[in-house]
């Protein structure tokens, strides 16, 4: 299995995927050996990790990359992403192994050359595309990159029909070759505690509603819609407060943006948050917002819900196809936004049914679910 | 001797539209929505007209014409036929003319399809009343037997019902309240000797309303002939087979294309070549037979999904809210004296309406995701709660005004 990146290094939802698919094939009885193009202090009880090269990872990862913003660094990430094809050779003449998974386009060259030099069949996952990416801005070279992994596929693997489809439609992949495996979480790991650590306390005690968004403040997630539906909930409800948690390249527009609206008392910007900070974030707010413009999967509304937190969903996600005890909306729709925002806000009886629902849904979500049915694919190759 | 009963429920709410949170307190109208087809009342009304009701009608006037001895029963929900008056009235000419052969019963049942009872025995009474002066107008018939919304009995209900003057009511033939006993017999209110209970057989019902084209089932397809050898083989262990359902099982629920219209116009003489077998009306079938046993039902019972009680209206949080806060407004509605915001908030009653917030199969995408005109049981709850909001509004106001008045 052959990834780029993997927690606690990791900058995005990449990461944690490969570490849940993984685990869960492992614990299954799958031999997994977990290829990074570099060496990290990682480790795992369930697989071996093997790294291609000895030299220092890049130090942020390609998710939070803009294409556009830093022409140096697209140079520094494809020199990575071709070194990671060569030095791969290392570990093959010595793994014995029956199939290649490789997960997004950074592995696809090095998965390519694993297959020349084993005759093996490969698997190409795609976690997200240049489609999503891009914001409308597709990177030519990054695009010729995931066409070229995902023909020379003998199987590619999709984390949604939503993903699924962008790559039938902008890939020239055949349908019959494009499978989708949802992505997941870990049910045992969702465990409320009662002790929390952010402010959000004396926020709530003080009457306070909390509306949450998670996700890097880049277009692909649509901060922007998040708040200026904040300013319609707003007219309505002043006493609720809007939590922006991530880093990104539009944090400083996002800070604009809420000034503009002039509703900087209700906005706070925490920064990129983990580990328990994130959870009690998820477990104290109200409800969780992902007005993602296009999301592959989001397996961020699948956590909150796991802490019992209603969610709004957009409709352009991979999540949207797996639950339906959330609310679902256009990311460009606001006004809707607003008034699903409102009616959890105001109707106990609504977030209660939601929250109940949707926890038992979203801890039927697991992992050990994605890896049968991946494993259900690889015996079809 | 085996007498058959038939009986079908038709009924149409008015779905609320999407009711939105800023537009509360502008008083604008709750029902129906223009620009969206699955909450169109109007729209639906006709499209239901054109692919069951008028088609079901006209095949079973046929029916009627051919076999002097067939007999059927209905009931008709007030806000169907209102609906009818104002948009489809070739519907309740339909109806005329099958009323005229003298050989089809109108029963009785609440004017809204409300859940009512559960709430407030006065309102459920006043709504009754409003049916039968309906009936009566349109129709011209009295009823003398009691049907009521999605077949919900208990022993409270019988008691009420019976001293209402009737004497006879429908009920489902549940395994719950049953057990070893046969649904084919008449029997009678535990507590009510004159009221007798007629038994929905929910095998033979459901094989027509539910199975008759799903693709999982291995007695597909169904012909009148195979129903008939069925329905045969209780002669001899039962003296009445009652086959209640929704009316729209006939084109809409079934479509044309499943067959369904053939198999009724054969279901009639195939029936009647079995020498013992003949067609009862509800209230014939009180008169005929004797009640073989008296029926205690403390807990209620239902036709609804197969727990057959009332956790399709009545399970989760939303929908005890709703019902709750609805029938708090009751007093404050019915004395305000406004015309229309008593209709407004008795057109709330309509079951349909906490049917469409039920989760309970929600995730599995059933019977349930298919009757809901909402994309989810939250957005049914959400546009609700908007609407009775605005309700409340306006009777504040209106309360208000009266005591300015009176100070005046």
């Amino acid at each position: 299995m052959l990834g780029w990146e993997y927690p606690p290094f990791n900058s995005g939802g990449l990461g944690i995927a490969c570490q849940g698919l993984a685990t869960a094939l492992a614990k299954q009885g799958t031999e997994i050996i977990f290829v990074l193009p570099r060496r990290f202090p990682v480790a795992s009880k369930y697989f071996r990790f093997r790294f291609a090269s000895v030299g220092t990872p890049l130090k942020s990862g390609y998710t939070t990359w803009r294409g556009k913003s830093d022409p140096n660094y697209t140079g520094e990430l494809f020199r990575q992403v071709r070194q990671y094809a060569q030095t791969i050779t290392n570990i093959l003449e010595t793994e014995d192994f029956d199939l290649i998974h490789a997960h997004d386009w950074l592995t696809y060259p090095a998965g390519i050359r694993a297959k020349e030099f084993s005759g093996k069949k490969l698997v190409t996952h795609v976690h997200a595309t240049e489609f999503d990416r891009g914001g409308g801005h597709v990177n030519q070279m990054i695009y010729e990159e995931e066409k070229n992994g995902l023909q020379k596929a003998d199987q590619v693997m999709a984390v949604s029909n939503y993903t699924r489809q962008l790559v039938i439609k902008h890939y020239g992949v055949p349908e019959g070759k494009v499978r989708v495996l949802h992505n997941g979480i870990n049910p045992e790991e969702f465990i409320t505690t009662q002790t929390f650590s952010t402010g959000l306390n004396s926020l709530k005690k003080a009457g306070y509603k909390i509306v949450l968004f998670a996700g890097r403040l880049t277009l692909q997630k649509g901060p922007e819609y998040f708040l200026y539906a904040a300013k319609e909930v707003l007219r309505d409800s002043p006493k609720t407060i809007f939590v922006m948690a991530g880093d990104g390249e539009m944090l400083g527009q996002m800070m604009n943006l809420t000034a503009s609206l002039k509703m900087s008392n209700n906005v706070i910007f925490p920064g990129f948050l983990r580990g328990k900070e994130l959870s009690d974030a998820f477990a104290q707010s109200d409800l969780l917002v992902m007005p993602s413009v296009s999301e592959p999967f989001g397996i961020v509304p699948l956590e909150a819900m796991a802490y019992g937190t209603p969610v709004i969903v957009s409709k352009q996600s991979g999540v949207s196809e797996v639950v339906s005890h959330v609310f679902k909306v256009d990311f460009w729709d606001i006004d809707e936004m607003a008034e699903q925002i409102l009616s959890i806000l105001k109707y106990k009886a609504l977030k209660e049914t939601m929250s109940l629902n949707g926890k038992r849904q979203s801890l039927s979500c697991s992992w050990d679910k994605t890896a049968r049915q991946c494993l259900s694919y690889y015996q079809s190759l | 001797m085996s007498s058959i009963c038939f009986y079908f429920q038709v009924h149409q709410p008015y779905r609320i539209k999407k009711f939105r949170h800023v537009n509360i307190g502008s008083g604008e109208d709750y029902f129906g929505e223009k620009d969206d087809q699955q909450l169109n009342n109007e729209w639906i009304l006709n499209k239901v007209a054109l692919k069951s009701y008028l088609p079901a009608n006209a095949l079973w006037l046929e029916l009627l014409n051919r076999h002097p001895k067939l007999k059927i029963s209905y009931s008709i929900s007030g806000i169907a036929l209102e609906q009818f008056i104002k948009y489809a009235p070739e519907v309740i000419k339909s109806f005329q003319k099958l009323v005229d052969t003298g050989r089809v019963e109108i029963l009785s049942e609440t004017y809204y399809h409300s859940l009512s009872f559960l709430y407030s025995r006065d309102e459920f009474v006043r709504q009754i009343e409003k049916h039968r002066n309906l009936i009566e107008t349109t129709l011209g018939i009295s009823p003398s037997i009691f049907r009521n919304t999605e077949l919900i009995y208990n022993n409270d209900i019988a008691h009420i019902v019976s001293r209402l003057g009737y004497s006879g009511m429908l009920m489902e033939g549940a395994d719950a309240v049953l057990g070893w006993r046969s649904p084919n017999f008449v029997y009678e209110a535990e507590h009510e000797k004159d009221l007798k209970l007629l038994l929905k057989n929910y095998k033979l019902s459901d094989d027509i309303a539910f199975r008759f084209s799903s693709p999982d089932w291995n007695e597909r397809p169904l012909t009148a002939e195979k129903f008939a050898q069925w329905l045969n083989q209780i002669n001899g262990n039962g003296e009445i087979v009652n086959l209640f359902m929704d009316y729209e099982t006939f084109g809409e629920h079934q479509w044309e294309s499943t067959g369904i219209f053939n198999f009724l116009n054969k279901l009639p003489e195939e029936l009647l070549k079995h020498p013992d077998n003949d067609f009862v009306t509800p209230s014939e079938a009180i008169e005929k037979y004797n009640a073989v046993g008296r029926l205690d039902v403390p807990d209620y019972v239902s036709w609804a999904d197969v727990d057959r009680d009332l956790s399709a209206w009545q399970e989760n949080a939303m929908q005890q809210d709703a019902l709750r806060a609805l029938f708090e407004l009751e007093g404050m509605a019915n004395e305000s004296n406004d015309k229309k915001i008593i209709e407004d908030w008795r057109k709330m009653t309509t079951s349909d309406h906490f049917y469409y917030m039920c989760t309970k199969w929600f995730s599995d995408g059933d019977v349930h995701a298919y009757f809901n005109p909402y994309e989810s049981p939250y957005d049914a709850y959400r546009y609700f709660m908007n609407a009775l909001t605005d309700l409340k509004l306006r009777l504040s106001s209106q309360t208000a005004h009266a005591q300015s008045a009176r100070i005046r």
